[in-house]
């Protein structure tokens, strides 16, 4: 540990609207031990709790001399923790850092070709809008790094995330952090990295290039600190230019299992203006989709930005399902339920994904090689194709498990 | 005379005065349990030759009226609550009652806002004693911390009228703020620039007080109809400039939430009442004002209406969301209790649907029965409930009382009383080992629904047997309290005094708790 030249240092939020965080500052001295001030809206509840925290973390920093101010309005445990060691670390240098154990709940780990209908971006530095997430079951909850966090705030909102990755309970979703342009976002990936996320969504992607270095200093501190489990990687295109390398991105990494496209950004890059019917961007949409396929990987689509308007954001999912998309992002929990709902696959496509599927059944039982429905012949992977709309039918409450003993 | 006295055990297992400013009172005997026998309080009689045969009981201002009824020290002042965070008048009255150094007052209101913040320096300067009424917000805190001279007794909108009829409070003068009125007395909450509705809680101080007054800012010829008032109950009429202030006497509550944690927690409630066959044709709910009821009741309407299906009434604290469901056809009746916006009023005041009524109709414990037993669904909030689902709707988890009962207490007697409360606010759990202050006995709270699981009262085995196939979260209550300590740490208990500042009765009139004085500088 040695001291930076600064001697005080703040973290946190405070002020109105602010709930569920706190703010923290902090000046080292050379004497006179520990002297906190705590004033918080749960004192009563939880005065004496929040002092033995903080207590426990200077104590494990090493700490010994500090004037410490704390505005609490019911920060959780890990959102104080992620609080102190940023102030901390803004004053001192250290390698250590202060974890909880990762809940039980957090445990699991998602595979490539997971469900991906829905991810609801949440600023990364905004405690109380993460707390609820999961309980609206988007299939993804994307901690954001980058655009929803203002530049003074990014040191800090690191060890929000990180915390959060661990202790927040997700509630079954997947756990996917945005990190920052690169090169910033090299330096977030050790605050995620080895904390429990499984997806990493890279923004304003170009080459192929970056995909590289991102997977390097992945594989680099995965051996470090011994991480097993998959990490995936989204990025996300964000430009021309990004939209010209498409495919090459798509094949960059065997991790890539999908890529977004981001049309705020896309349309400003190309000087002109997001429109409802998307003519400007068809082109950069449809590329994606077919690279995509191309590369046997997910294909999502961008946030619809009208959260009052459901009516809007059902015919832009179906024109998106219909160009070939496999989800989009979301910014607010209530699109949640309309992305599943218009995602999934509707009644025809079941009906006629069931046929396929018996179809095939048959055929295998009678050790035929040949499948055919009526006079056409089924081609393997437009089995393979039906049986995951079946699997999306079932995931989705569509379709029983028990679909073939039901008439 | 002591501020309380005789601390001895309830039925609810909580120590509770039995003497309470100088009077005996009855510990709570559990639901049901307490009928006493006697005949009701009466007012004095009148005589209408006291009375001039014109019609014109009009005196110059209130603090000649509050002359003429013979205000002294000791009397018990009482007023309503229609014009909510908007009333005036109540800050008048002791104001005058100060200014004519009248001491040791009573203060009895339906209920109080924090616009009677003003009222603490009445209570410092000995005008006002105690109030008998809900304390929120600042007076609520002054309470807390022990620092009115009597002891807070906080009753239910049902509690009041049965306090009023069997004589337990005896109201010297009621002032009737209303938004019009006649010479006579006659008056109304529907016209007028302060139009609130109507002044059902009103009813019983007109009914029972020794000397009532009428104050108006719209003064029309006799007769002033509807007559929601009856001027024959009335002594003296004043007319002001202003009687309310109409923006804040909507209430800030009435919009639907858009909270989406609430927004999930209103559409469980909905879809819980549908699995457990609650929502049917003809059937009646009573829809709170606060943001996700509303919601609640916006789900209602749409199951309603997918199905063809008609609620026979609505039990209000109305607004634009129910008056929307009555003139679209999906409620017969709205029988309002308060209205809490414009289109309310003007629903009351156009459609003879749109039923006004008071505490008496709909919640009083010396009736021929009440109608809050015939709801099929109530939704109501909760500051706390308790693994034997007791519920606390008035003070928070830190000691302090910051609400009133409103008229929550009374509707728990319906068919399914339901919750629907987030599970923690900020760090605070809201599920816990035990209630801060029981308002609600937990036999009479049926689900509590959270954003993270449903828990239904065992004793409500038909419920747990109708939606146990369903996909709904269905948790006990234990198990949410666990979840909602895995998330926020188990809060400490907060050091209170052994004092008392003031007792929660329940709908009968026993006291079911004691609200204890926090510790200052906490």
């Amino acid at each position: 540990m040695s001291e930076k030249i600064i001697k005080k240092a703040t973290a946190g939020n405070k002020g109105q609207g602010i709930r569920s965080d706190c703010f923290i500052s902090m000046e080292l001295t050379g004497t006179g031990g520990i002297d906190i001030q705590l004033s918080s809206k749960v004192n009563i509840l939880f005065g004496k709790d929040i002092k033995n925290q903080i207590t426990e973390i200077l104590t494990f920093f090493n700490i010994e001399n500090a004037n410490i101010v704390i505005e609490d309005s019911g920060a959780l445990t890990y959102v104080i923790a992620a609080r102190m060691e940023a102030v901390i670390k803004k004053l001192i240098d250290s390698d250590k850092e202060y974890l909880y154990p990762v809940i039980d709940e957090n445990k699991y780990q998602t595979s490539g070709d997971s469900n991906r209908f829905s991810r609801l971006y949440l600023p990364g530095n905004t405690p109380h809008l993460i707390i609820n997430a999961g309980i609206h079951k988007p299939n993804g909850i994307i901690l954001d790094l980058e655009d929803a966090v203002a530049h003074e705030k990014k040191f800090e909102a690191c060890f929000l995330v990180r915390n959060a990755l661990r202790n927040l309970n997700f509630y079954g979703a997947e756990r996917m952090v945005r990190i920052n342009q690169l090169p910033r976002g090299l330096e977030d990936l050790e605050y995620i990295v080895p904390h429990n996320v499984n997806l990493i969504l890279l923004p304003k992607c170009e080459s192929a290039d970056e995909i590289k270095q991102i997977n390097h200093r992945i594989d680099e501190i995965k051996k470090t600190k011994q991480i097993k489990g998959d990490i995936w990687l989204m990025p996300i295109i964000e430009s021309a230019r990004g939209v010209i390398n498409i495919y090459e991105i798509a094949e960059a990494a065997s991790n890539v299992v999908a890529l977004a496209i981001g049309l705020e950004d896309f349309t400003a890059d190309l000087g002109t203006r997001r429109t409802e019917e998307g003519t400007e961007s068809f082109f950069a949409r449809s590329k994606l989709v077919i690279a995509c396929r191309a590369a046997g990987i997910q294909a999502i689509d961008s946030v619809y930005s009208d959260v009052a308007d459901m009516e809007g954001l059902k015919n832009t999912i179906l024109r998106s399902k219909a160009m070939g998309f496999n989800g989009m992002g979301c910014i607010h929990p209530r699109q949640i339920a309309v992305i599943h709902e218009n995602y999934a696959p509707d009644e025809q496509e079941i009906e006629k994904a069931k046929k396929i599927c018996n179809a095939f059944k048959e055929a295998e039982e009678k050790g035929l090689g040949v499948v055919s429905l009526g006079t056409k012949m089924i081609d393997p992977p437009v089995v393979k194709r039906a049986q995951h709309t079946i699997d999306l039918a079932i995931a989705t409450g569509k379709l029983t498990k028990n679909w073939r003993d039901e008439v | 005379m002591k501020k309380f006295d005789h601390l001895t055990k309830n039925a609810a297992g909580r120590i509770v005065p039995a003497e309470i400013n100088g009077e005996k009172h009855i510990p709570y005997k559990g639901v049901g349990k307490y009928i006493p026998d006697g005949r009701k309080h009466a007012p004095r009689i009148a005589s209408c030759t006291n009375y001039p045969d014109d019609g014109n009981k009009i005196v110059a201002n209130l603090k000649e009226a509050l002359i003429k009824a013979g205000l002294k020290d000791g009397m018990t002042i009482s007023t309503h609550h229609h014009f909510r965070n908007g009333d005036v008048i109540s800050n008048q009255i002791f104001d005058i009652a100060y200014e004519l150094g009248v001491k040791n007052l009573r203060w009895f209101p339906s209920a109080s806002f924090p616009c009677h913040e003003p009222i603490i320096k009445h209570l410092k300067d000995g005008t006002i004693n105690r109030i008998e009424g809900s304390l929120n917000g600042p007076l609520g805190k002054f309470c807390s911390e022990g620092k009115m001279q009597g002891l807070g007794v906080l009753r239910s909108h049902g509690g009041r009228y049965q306090a009023v009829q069997d004589g337990e409070v005896q109201i010297d003068i009621a002032i009737i703020a209303a938004p019009s009125a006649d010479p006579f007395g006659n008056a109304n909450g529907v016209n007028g620039p302060a139009a609130c509705g109507l002044l059902g809680f009103a009813l019983a101080d007109s009914q029972y007080a020794d000397k009532v007054i009428v104050v108006t800012d719209n003064l029309v010829p006799f007769p002033c109809i509807p007559w929601q008032i009856h001027g024959n109950y009335v002594d003296h009429v004043v007319q002001v400039e202003k009687v309310g202030i109409p923006e804040k006497i909507i209430s800030g509550t009435t919009q639907i939430t858009k909270s989406p944690d609430r927004l999930l927690i209103a559409e469980l409630t909905a879809k819980f009442c549908d699995a457990a066959g609650i929502i049917r044709d003809g059937f009646s709910y009573q829809a709170g004002a606060g943001g996700t009821s509303l919601s609640i009741g916006i789900y209602f309407g749409d199951i309603l209406r997918e199905r063809g299906w008609k609620a026979r009434f609505i039990r209000a604290g109305s607004n634009k969301y129910p008056v929307q469901m009555l003139e679209e056809g999906l409620v017969d009746y709205i029988l309002d209790g308060q209205t809490f916006d414009l289109e309310g009023v003007r629903s009351m005041r156009e459609n003879p649907n749109h039923i006004n009524t008071s505490p008496f109709t709909s919640y009083n414990y010396h009736g021929k029965g009440n109608f809050s037993t015939m709801v099929d669904v109530v939704v109501l909030g909760a500051t706390e409930v308790d693994i034997n689902f007791n519920a606390n709707v008035v003070t928070h988890s830190d000691g302090y009382l910051l609400h009133g009962i409103g008229g929550w207490q009374n509707c728990l007697f319906s068919k399914c009383t339901i919750l629907p409360i987030p599970l923690f606010r900020d760090r605070i759990p809201v599920i816990k080992d035990e209630v801060t202050t029981i308002c609600g006995p937990g036999e009479l709270i049926d689900v509590i629904v959270t954003e993270r699981g449903i828990a239904i009262n065992p004793l409500r085995k038909d419920l747990l047997e109708k939606v146990k196939n369903t996909d709904l979260p269905i948790k006990t209550i234990e198990e949410l309290k666990d979840e909602a300590e895995q998330i926020c740490g188990k809060p400490a208990k907060p050091d209170l005094c052994d004092e008392v500042v003031a007792v929660i009765k329940w709908v009968d009139g026993t006291v079911i708790d004691a609200v204890w004085k926090v510790k200052s500088g906490q």
